[in-house]
C-alpha cells in the first residue's frame, strides 16, 4: 500500500553505530575502572560534601564528599559484573534445561517446563526481591537471585526452537547415522538455535544491569557502600532540590547502557535474520 | 467450555508451586532464621518462644503439611513486630497499589495508543519517528529515575502536584506516570506494528476502494483488528507493573503492597515477608488466568488450538 512504504536501511546501520558507541562506552569504563576513575570512589570527606561540578571534580562530589565520577565509573563495574554473570548462569542454565526439555519430551519435558511455570508466576523482579531479602544483600547474591529466574526465558526460547529443529531432516539423518543423543544436540541442533539465544542475551544484558539497579536503589542489591548506580540514585534523591547532579548522572548512565543493549540486539536480530533486515 | 476448564485447571499445579517455593524462602536464610530475627543478643526464652510459634521446632515435612493446612484456610500468619495477621495488614494495603496499577494503566491507554496509532498513520514520517523515540527511551528509561526526576520538576520547581501521600487524584498523578510511562512505551510501540500490518490487509484496501473515508477506515475497520495483539500486551505487562509498582512505591512513599513488603524485609519480618510475596504472586496468576480466559473469549481461534 503507497505511504507505507519501508523505512531506509540507512536508520538500522546509524541505529548499530549508536548502539555499539553506548556499549563501548560502558565496557571500556567498566573493565578499567582502577586505571580510569580519579579518586577512591569511596573516599569520604564530609567537608567537601555536595559540590557541584568543578575542574577537579568533573561530576560534582556527594553527600559523603565522594567523587561522582569515580563513583560512575566503578558504578559501571558493578553493573558490568552482575549483568555479566548473571547472563552467563542463565544462558548456559537455560540452554541446559531447554535443549534437555525439548529433545526428550515426555514426562522430563513436563515437569522442566511446570517448574518454569512455577517461577514465571513471580512477577518480574518479586522472586529477585525475595531471594535477596533471604540471602543478605552483595554481588554475588544478586546474581543468583536474577540468574534464578533469568534462566527461565532462554529454557522457553530454546525448548521452543528445538522443537522446530529436531524433526528436520538434517537431524533425522544424523540420528539414522547412527548418532548419539548427546552428539545430535550438540553438534546438530544447538549450533543451529545458538542465534536467537544470542539476540535474547543482549537484552538479556540491559535487563540485568536495570534490575540490579532496581535492587540497590531499594536497597536490596551490593552491599552498603558500593558505588551500585542504583544505590547512587537512590541516596540522590534525598538532595535532589538542592544537588540535582548527584542524581542525574547514574540516572543518564543507567539509560543509556540499557539503550545501548537493547539497540544492540534488536541490531543483531535485523543482522541474524535476513527477513527482518529492510533494504 | 472446555479450553476455559482446562485453563483454570492448569493454574493449579502453579499456584501449589508458588506455595511451596514461598514455603522455602525461609529455609534459605543463611544460618539460624531465628536469629537473624531476633539478633544474637536475644534471650534462650524468646528464641524457644518464637521458633515454636513459627514452627521451626518440629521437622520439615511436618512444617510442610500445617503450612499448606494454613496457608489453604486464609491464615497467613502473624506478624513479629507488629502482632497482628498478616492478613489483616495486606488487605489494609491492598487497595493503595490497586489505585496506583489501576492509574498507570489508564496512563499508558491514554498515551501510548494515540501515539502508537498517529505513528502508523503516518508511518516513516516525523510523528513516526518522534513516536519511536519515546517507545525506546520509555523503555530503557527506569521508573527509579523517571519518578524522581518528574518530583524534581512538578512538584519542586513548578509546584503544581503533591509528592509522598495518598489521598486525592492529584497525588496519584506523578506516581502512575512513573509507573505507566514503560507501559506506554511499549503499547505505542504494539499499536503502531499492529496498525501498520492491518492497514496493509485486503480487506483495508476494500473498505478503500468502496470510497469511505480515511478516518473510517482507520477508525474502524483497522483499529479493531489491530487492538487484539495490543490487549495480550496489556496482560503481559501486568507482572511488570506489579514489581514496578514496588519501586515507585517506595519513590513516592505509597502506602501499598510494595512499601509493606520492604518495611517487612528491613524489620526481618519474615512471616509478613512471606505474607506479601505469595499474596502479589497469587494475584499475579489470577491476572495472567483473566487475561487468557479473555483473549480466548475475544478470539476463538485460541480456543480451538
Amino acid at each position: 500500500m503507497k505511504g507505507f512504504a519501508t523505512p531506509p536501511g540507512r536508520e538500522a546501520r546509524r541505529a548499530l553505530m549508536l548502539a555499539a558507541l553506548l556499549t563501548a562506552g560502558f565496557l571500556l569504563p567498566a573493565v578499567f575502572a582502577d586505571l580510569l576513575a580519579p579518586f577512591d570512589p569511596s573516599a569520604v570527606d564530609l567537608s567537601g560534601g555536595l559540590q557541584p561540578p568543578d575542574a577537579s571534580h568533573l561530576l560534582g562530589r556527594d553527600q559523603q564528599g565522594a567523587d561522582i565520577l569515580s563513583r560512575l565509573i566503578h558504578g559501571a563495574q558493578i553493573s558490568l559484573f552482575v549483568g555479566f554473570w548473571t547472563v552467563t548462569v542463565s544462558t548456559l542454565l537455560g540452554v541446559a534445561v531447554g535443549l534437555l526439555a525439548g529433545y526428550a519430551g515426555g514426562w522430563v519435558e513436563q515437569l522442566l517446563m511446570r517448574l518454569v511455570d512455577v517461577l514465571l508466576a513471580f512477577p518480574g523482579l518479586l522472586l529477585a526481591i525475595a531471594l535477596v531479602a533471604m540471602l543478605g544483600a552483595g554481588k554475588t547474591n544478586v546474581v543468583i537471585a536474577l540468574s534464578a529466574l533469568g534462566w527461565t526465558g532462554f529454557a522457553r526460547l530454546v525448548r521452543g526452537q528445538v522443537l522446530a529443529v529436531k524433526n528436520l531432516d538434517y537431524v533425522q539423518a544424523a540420528e539414522g547415522l547412527g548418532a548419539n543423543h548427546l552428539r545430535i544436540m550438540g553438534r546438530h541442533i544447538l549450533p543451529n538455535i545458538m542465534a536467537p539465544v544470542l539476540v535474547q542475551s543482549s537484552f538479556a544484558i540491559a535487563g540485568a544491569i536495570l534490575s540490579e539497579a532496581s535492587l540497590s536503589f531499594l536497597g536490596l542489591g551490593v552491599a552498603v557502600g558500593e558505588p551500585s548506580w542504583g544505590a547512587m540514585l537512590s541516596e540522590g534523591r534525598y538532595v535532589l532540590f538542592e544537588a540535582p547532579f548527584v542524581s542525574i548522572f547514574p540516572g543518564t548512565a543507567i539509560m543509556l547502557v540499557v539503550l545501548g543493549f537493547n539497540l544492540l540486539g534488536d541490531a543483531v536480530a535485523d543482522w541474524l535474520d535476513p527477513k527482518r533486515r529492510v533494504s | 467450555m472446555t479450553f476455559f476448564f482446562q485453563r483454570v485447571l492448569w493454574t493449579l499445579p502453579i499456584l501449589f508451586g508458588v506455595l511451596t517455593l514461598v514455603f522455602f524462602l525461609i529455609h534459605m536464610i543463611p544460618g539460624d532464621p531465628v536469629d537473624m530475627m531476633l539478633g544474637e543478643q536475644a534471650l534462650a526464652v524468646d528464641r524457644a518462644e518464637l521458633r515454636a510459634a513459627l514452627g521451626l521446632d518440629r521437622p520439615i515435612a511436618h512444617q510442610y503439611v500445617s503450612y499448606l493446612g494454613r496457608t489453604l484456610s486464609g491464615d497467613l500468619g502473624t506478624s513479629l513486630h507488629r502482632r497482628t495477621p498478616v492478613g489483616a495488614l495486606i488487605a489494609e494495603r491492598l487497595p493503595a497499589t490497586v489505585e496506583l496499577m489501576l492509574g498507570a494503566i489508564l496512563v499508558s491507554l491514554l498515551t501510548g495508543m494515540p501515539l502508537g496509532l498517529l505513528a502508523a498513520i503516518h508511518y516513516g514520517k516525523w510523528p513516526d519517528k518522534v513516536a519511536s523515540l519515546f517507545a525506546v527511551l520509555g523503555v530503557a528509561m527506569p521508573n527509579f529515575w523517571l519518578g524522581p526526576l518528574l518530583i524534581l520538576a512538578f512538584s519542586i520547581h513548578l509546584d503544581w502536584l503533591p509528592v509522598n501521600e495518598r489521598g486525592t487524584l492529584a497525588h496519584l498523578v506523578l506516581p502512575a506516570i512513573t509507573l505507566g510511562t514503560a507501559m506506554a512505551a511499549l503499547l505505542s510501540r504494539m499499536t503502531r506494528m499492529s496498525m501498520v500490518e492491518v492497514l496493509g490487509e485486503d480487506y483495508i484496501r476494500t473498505a478503500r476502494s468502496k470510497g469511505l473515508r480515511a478516518r473510517t477506515v482507520v477508525l474502524v475497520h483497522a483499529l479493531r483488528n489491530a487492538l487484539i495483539p495490543v490487549i495480550t500486551v496489556i496482560g503481559l505487562q501486568i507482572g511488570v507493573l506489579l514489581s514496578g509498582a514496588i519501586i515507585t512505591e517506595s519513590i513516592f512513599d505509597w502506602p501499598g503492597l510494595g512499601s509493606l513488603l520492604l518495611e517487612a524485609i528491613k524489620s526481618r519480618d519474615y512471616p509478613l515477608v512471606q505474607g506479601c510475596i505469595l499474596v502479589i504472586a497469587m494475584g499475579y496468576v489470577g491476572v495472567n488466568l483473566i487475561t487468557d480466559l479473555a483473549y480466548g473469549w475475544i478470539d476463538p481461534r485460541i480456543r480451538r488450538s
